[in-house]
């Protein structure tokens, strides 16, 4: 479904990403798994095409997307929902999945379908985002990354500083976006978090591929964490 | 009620009070109420890029002008009729807004600003320099027999003012349907975070620029009615000053509120209006008005109205 292949990219002098690759199956969570300032935002920017590829490209579903300008991507088929959430604070829930819903034409059953999967923001739509809690918020930008109806959803860090039942709620909505054929790009720092999830996990270190494993066999053998991240 | 009746019957109210007043008010009142209408169109213009998709132009002088020479130089210089002259200043703030947007934008931030300045002040060097053409900043006046429009004597004040009251609504309509419209809606979105607009699969750039457009074609055609209706084109219009004139009045009224640059001009003429009858010093009760303006009302008249009473208002 989507395919990194041999990815070089840059800020400015700094090159972060080297040679970097790994494809993602419709269907799966791939997770990307590397210590702090590894490379693994950085690699969702690039796919998300606000960064510039020095050299390798970024296929999706074998078309070519490497060289799209920045909002052509998400048109094309990808989801991104970044670390910090970043809504429009200002304007309410609905307005917020009516931005969501307008950038593709989807109708008015996406929309269900979405408030199906977040029975939350269903309650809650006259709300001004900003005064969601922080969970709600995920949720939030999350459905509205849905109403994109992706076939890629790059997910970074999505249950970053939220309480349990939140990280369960948005954990089941992956899994049944998994389900229904959707192929998921994770970056999760907390592992445990990760092997319950992940399909696979791909190990990156200063901006290159280690391996790339099942996550059955990692929650196996706890020694290959210990190996690559030194946890 | 709903938002959307409510919406309606006081956007609807004001039009038609304003329709009235026009038989009401003595001679001044009248007179100043079709400038304030023509230049709240102005600010109307204003308000798109600054209060609708939060970009700050200090030079939409320069699209006022752009509208306001299109239309003088052309009944001057070509001897065309009104109407054909309005539409070459229409013309003239299209392409200017264009060009200017193409560019500019290519700048954020303060960088927008100084550069939107800039441009507005190389527009008004450009009209002191061409002073032939122009009359620089003497100016020129459009004789009377030049200003029947389609049959009306445009210098009559009852016609004069429903020639404002016709701009104002047009542009107050636009605005209303503008906030509905789904380019509305992503121009507001770009507001609040850009990144996330263009990673929602919007054409930022695109929008931005149209957003430019439409606010400098609105303002140009402020600045068109404005010259057409008060028999005068000058450089002064171009100036700094009228840069700033539209910002303060949408920042008084309310930026991002439908009503608010209509509600900023008026308080900001008749504050001007009634202090100068008090004191010679009338720039300072201006001045401490409007510093406590910004203190206790720092969205606005409209705005603080929005938060407090009515969330919904557009």
């Amino acid at each position: 479904m989507l395919d990194v292949s041999r990815i070089d990219v840059a800020y400015g002098p700094a090159q972060i990403l080297r040679d970097l690759s790994f494809s993602v199956r419709a269907g799966e969570i791939l997770c990307l798994l590397g210590r702090n300032g590894a490379g693994k935002t950085t690699t969702m920017k690039a796919i998300m095409g606000l960064l510039p590829l020095l050299s390798g490209d970024i296929r999706l579903d074998g078309r070519s997307i490497g060289a799209l300008p920045a909002h052509h991507v998400p048109r094309a088929g990808i989801g991104y929902i970044p670390q910090g959430r970043r809504l429009f604070t200002e304007l309410s829930v609905a307005q917020n999945l009516e931005i969501g819903l307008m950038a593709r034409g989807s109708g008015p059953e996406v929309l269900e379908d979405v408030l199906t999967l977040f029975p939350r923001l269903r309650e809650r739509l006259q709300q001004r985002a900003e005064t969601l809690s922080g969970g709600e918020q995920q949720m939030l930008a999350t459905a509205r990354a849905l109403c994109l109806q992706p076939k890629v959803l790059l997910l970074d860090e999505p249950t970053e500083g939220l309480q349990p039942s939140m990280i369960e709620a948005i954990r089941e909505v992956i899994t049944v976006m998994r389900d229904r054929g959707v192929a998921i790009l994770l970056v999760e720092q907390r592992v445990d978090a990760v092997l319950s999830v992940a399909d696979r996990v791909c190990f990156i270190e200063n901006g290159q591929n280690l391996e790339t494993l099942d996550a059955a066999t990692l929650r196996q053998d706890h020694a290959i964490l210990e190996r690559h991240l030194g946890v | 009620m709903s938002d959307r009746t409510k919406t309606l019957i006081l956007h609807a109210g004001l039009l038609v009070l304003l329709f009235v007043l026009q038989f009401l008010l003595p001679a001044y009142h009248h007179g100043n109420l079709a400038r304030i209408m023509v230049l709240a169109s102005y600010a109307i213009g204003f308000n798109i890029l600054f209060g609708y998709t939060g970009l700050l132009s200090l030079g939409h002088a320069l699209f006022f002008a752009a509208g306001m020479y299109g239309m003088g130089l052309a009944i001057r210089h070509l001897g065309l009729s009104p109407s054909a002259a309005l539409l070459c200043g229409l013309a003239a703030g299209v392409a200017i807004s264009t060009i200017a947007g193409l560019l500019a934008l290519r700048t954020v931030g303060v960088g927008f600003m100084i550069v939107t300045l800039m441009f507005a002040q190389a527009g008004y060097l450009t009209l002191l320099y061409f002073g032939e053409y122009t009359r620089g900043d003497e100016g020129f006046v459009i004789q009377q027999a030049e200003r029947i429009l389609w049959g009306l004597d445009l210098s009559d004040p009852t016609n004069r003012y429903f020639a404002a009251f016709a701009l104002f609504a047009l542009c107050l309509l636009l605005t209303l349907w503008l906030v509905r419209a789904p380019f509305g809606k992503v121009l507001v979105a770009i507001r609040e975070n850009e990144e996330r607009a263009r990673m929602l699969g919007y054409d930022v750039f695109a929008h931005k620029l149209g957003a430019v457009v439409l606010s400098g074609t609105l303002s140009a055609m402020a600045g068109a009615v404005y010259g057409l209706l008060f028999g005068y084109v000058g450089a002064s219009f171009a100036s700094v000053q009228y840069s700033i004139f539209p910002l303060l009045w949408v920042l008084l009224g309310g930026a991002g509120t439908v009503l608010g640059p209509f509600i900023g001009t008026l308080f900001m003429f008749y504050l001007i209006d009634l202090s100068s009858g008090v004191t010679t010093a009338y720039m300072l009760i201006a001045g401490v008005v409007l510093v406590a303006l910004t203190l206790f009302a720092p969205q606005g008249l409209v705005g603080e109205i929005r938060k407090r009473f009515w969330r919904g208002l557009p």
